[in-house]
């Protein structure tokens, strides 16, 4: 036994509930050697989470491992009992998954769950576990490492919980350890001190990892070697420098060009951009008892005014909690604003959505960020798009049914697909139909908010593929948030920085080297490259981070 | 080893899985409820006759089920009582369910202060024991048909309420519903067409557990003699009416109660056991 890992020729399978058996794992073969860092790469249902559970010998419910040998430390976890696989668990093998917040019990100390797994392993007394749970969040650069662990975990934010879900894992001192995603539900800020924690610790204790993502710019940092997978099958591995250089497989190709900078196409009509479509000043909006000046508590949105042209796109972007999405709430009248005046076409609009005419709310469609919870699962896709056809234009069945087609070939899905529901499309064919019932609409501004941060890179980047064409066939014109910087530079004409509530800046996205405001450096700087010496190499201004990092 | 036992206890039909649980509840209900419909026709006696010398008579031939406290014949009374049994209990579900859900939507769609003062009435007739509410109403308006079926359904709209509102406050954060309000829907749209079919599945169930409390309070009204007046009779009337043959282990008070048991308890498994469709996304 040479490596540490070694998977031969491992299959999983997974029954559906019609009693159909489907193999979703088709004959992996994988190595990792000691202190070796493997990244697993692919879109979703690529099967990279599958994969990293089986490491551990586990099955999600509803699939079982059925062939292959998954060797870790000499033991083939498919063949140990359960008993015995528990045993290894937290001790040999740890993992970290994607979504901190949720694998902590808010009901108890941070502390007391770190240490846990040494109280079920009989690994050490409490009070050494306790020390090197302190040594632990020392290294991970925890703030307040001494004290942090009395807390509860709705205390610390969600990068630090992200370094604890890690120092939960490592005070078993594992051989190997899982990450599945830890990062993608993070601020890119907030990802860089995670990153860097991850990797220093990791290197410092010689810890063999798996590192489970889609996101192939955050794997060249931190990974060793990639492998890429698709469809239950590996379809190249190789050095990060390899794969990043010189992939030969097609689908690693596409995840790399997803990555390319896209030159967006100059709009011809320069000159008659004076044209405003959507002009918002002074608004101002929030949560909590209003005030005796008539504004709330909390003030989510402050003072925030912009323009957006006819035809062109604006990009909101700022990092999690700085109001970008109550800002497209209150445009949208979902939220109405305290203060302020919306111009939308030329007439002023009413704060509230309910006080506004059938028209203006026509003309202004949003699309949330999830579509699993946007459209209604009980409804048919057909439904779903054809009731803003019947809604505000009134069609009847046929005119309907042939419009639904359209719509459906304008958003690049079959239209086989529309008797299908929700829960039957994969992520980009659920975010494409979400889009399509904007598109009924017949709108002239659609307010995207964070429509593509639920879906893999490959995926998002044909969706803002397929939002440039529409624009150009509709002349449509955009608001999109995003907390993606390149999301927003592919497709936006202008860009809002906004921080805490207020708009810091805006430029165009040819001057986004050259920003002007400290948090937008802050933030464009930090956006993962593809270079994975980009990382270390990253020299951030402290005093900046201590003024706008939320560590 | 799972995959075959799955195929063995459920069997596929239409596009749904089924087991055989589910059916022969089914099958349970369908009769009883044919029973109810046709009872008039199937009788072989008239309810009222006295057919027997002896009363509290054995099962035998010409008198299936034996004789009642009076010498009546019990086939043809547990098949008459079949018709109050499920008609007036099937009356207040219906009824305490379309308002209890209609109204637990509504409260959940609108909030604000419809929801609250909704809501805290409803609170406060749930508070009332159903027993006591119903001896309240009879000793107040007598006992007739339509007024057992209000009072049944009164009593049971507040808990229809609170489950249908439950359910609606979920569905009614979703994003859809915002879309949906955006487009400017009107609330009958919002409750009917984005919230019923997202909550029917669960409505449903508690429709049939509440048709199961209605047909044991109903039977327990009767059996204190505030239900059906004589000659009428519901089932629970007839346990009432014959309790005097317990010590003879007469069949008159032993098959109205199977009858009671026979109902509810396939109404349950029925509910635990529903059809579900089949989905799957590659086939």
């Amino acid at each position: 036994m040479n490596n540490l890992v070694e998977v031969r020729n491992l299959k999983i399978e997974a029954t559906t509930d019609a009693g159909r058996v489907v193999e979703i794992i088709k004959g992996v073969s994988l190595d990792i050697a000691d202190g070796e860092i493997v990244a697993l790469i692919g879109e979703s249902g690529s099967g990279k989470t599958t994969v990293a559970l089986s490491l551990m010998g586990h099955a999600r419910p509803g699939c079982r491992i059925t062939g292959g040998e998954i060797n870790v430390n000499g033991k083939n976890m498919a063949a140990l009992s359960e008993k015995e696989r528990a045993k290894l668990r937290g001790t040999d093998i740890a993992y970290v998954p994607q979504s901190a917040a949720a694998s902590f019990n808010p009901a108890s100390t941070i502390m007391e769950q770190v240490i846990e797994v040494t109280r079920i392993h009989s690994l050490m007394p409490p009070e050494q576990a306790r020390k090197r749970a302190v040594e632990l969040f020392w290294a991970l650069s925890l703030p307040d490492p001494d004290g942090i662990g009395a807390r509860y975990p709705h205390q610390v934010s969600g990068g630090q919980l992200q370094r604890l879900a890690a120092a939960m894992a490592l005070i078993g001192d594992p051989k190997l350890v899982i990450f599945d995603e830890p990062t993608t539900a993070l601020d890119v800020t907030t990802q860089i001190d995670v990153l860097k924690a991850f990797k220093s610790v990791m290197r410092a204790d010689g810890i063999a990892g798996v590192y489970v993502s889609h996101d192939l710019a955050v794997v060249a940092q931190i990974a060793d070697r990639i492998i890429v997978l698709k469809g239950g099958e590996v379809q190249e591995t190789g050095t990060t420098a390899e794969i990043l250089t010189s992939a030969k497989h097609p689908y690693t190709r596409e995840l790399l060009a997803a990555f390319e900078p896209k030159q967006r196409q100059a709009h011809a009509d320069a000159e008659a951009a004076t044209n405003q479509l959507l002009r918002i000043d002074n608004i101002t909006a929030g949560y909590g008892a209003v005030r005796d000046d008539g504004l709330p508590l909390i003030r989510a949105v402050d003072t925030v005014s912009m323009v957006v042209e006819k035809g062109r796109n604006l990009g909101v972007i700022g990092e999690s909690g700085c109001g970008k999405s109550t800002l497209a709430r209150v445009i949208a009248g979902i939220h109405p604003a305290a203060a302020g005046d919306i111009v939308f076409d030329g007439k002023p609009l009413q704060r509230a959505a309910g006080k506004r005419s059938r028209d203006q709310l026509r003309e202004m469609q949003i699309v949330f960020q999830y579509a699993d919870t946007a459209l209604n699962p009980a409804k048919p896709v057909e439904d779903i798009i054809a009731r803003p056809l019947v809604f505000y234009h009134g069609l009847d069945r046929q005119a309907r049914s042939k419009r639904v087609d359209e719509l459906l070939d304008m958003v690049r899905l079959p239209k086989s697909l529309r008797y299908r529901y929700p829960a039957e499309l994969s992520g980009g064919q659920k975010q494409r139909v979400n889009f399509a019932r904007a598109l009924a609409a017949d709108p002239k501004l659609i307010i995207c908010d964070e429509i593509t941060s639920a879906l893999d890179t490959v995926v998002a980047s044909a969706v803002i593929e397929l939002l440039k064409e529409l624009q150009r066939e509709l002349g449509l014109s955009y608001i999109f948030i995003s907390h993606d910087l390149s999301v927003v530079e592919a497709i936006c004409d202008e860009i809002m920085v906004m921080y805490n509530g207020q708009r810091v800046e805006q430029i165009t996205p040819d001057k986004v080297k050259a920003a002007t405001h400290p948090y937008s450096k802050l933030l464009f700087s930090s956006v993962p490259k593809l270079d994975p010496t980009w990382l270390d190499g990253l020299v951030r201004d402290p005093e900046l981070v201590s003024q706008y990092g939320h560590r | 080893m799972t995959m075959e036992r799955a195929a063995f206890s459920r069997r596929s039909f239409l596009g749904h899985s089924y087991n055989l649980v589910g059916v022969v509840a089914a099958l349970i209900i369908l009769a009883w409820t044919l029973v109810a419909i046709f009872a008039s026709y199937i009788i072989p006696h008239s309810i009222g006759d006295i057919v027997d010398d002896d009363y509290f008579g054995p099962m035998r031939q010409g008198l299936w089920l034996g004789s009642d406290y009076l010498g009546r014949d019990m086939l043809s009374r547990v098949l008459m009582g079949a018709r109050y049994t499920v008609g007036i209990s099937l009356a207040a579900v219906s009824i305490a369910c379309f308002s209890g859900v209609a109204l637990g939507m509504i409260a959940a769609v609108t909030g604000g202060w419809l929801d609250t003062c909704l809501s805290r009435f409803l609170d406060a007739m749930n508070s009332i024991p159903s027993k006591l509410f119903g001896l309240v109403v009879v000793a107040a308006v007598g006992s007739s048909i339509p007024a057992l079926i209000l009072t049944l359904a009164v009593i049971y709209i507040p808990g229809a309420y609170r489950f249908a509102r439950a359910l609606a406050v979920n569905i009614n954060t979703m994003d859809f519903m915002t879309v949906a309000r955006v487009r400017g829907e009107s609330t009958a749209y919002l409750i009917g067409s984005e919230i019923l079919p997202n909550i029917i599945r669960p409505v449903l169930a508690d429709f049939g557990l509440r048709f199961v409390f209605i047909v044991l309070l109903l039977s327990g009204l009767s059996f204190l003699g505030l239900g059906l007046q004589p000659p009428l009779a519901d089932w629970g009337a007839l346990v009432r009416e014959n309790i005097g043959g317990l010590p003879f282990a007469a069949p008159a008070v032993v098959v109205p109660s199977l009858a009671i048991a026979s109902l509810t308890i396939s109404v349950n498994l029925l509910i635990d056991n529903l059809p579900q469709k089949i989905r799957d996304r590659d086939a």
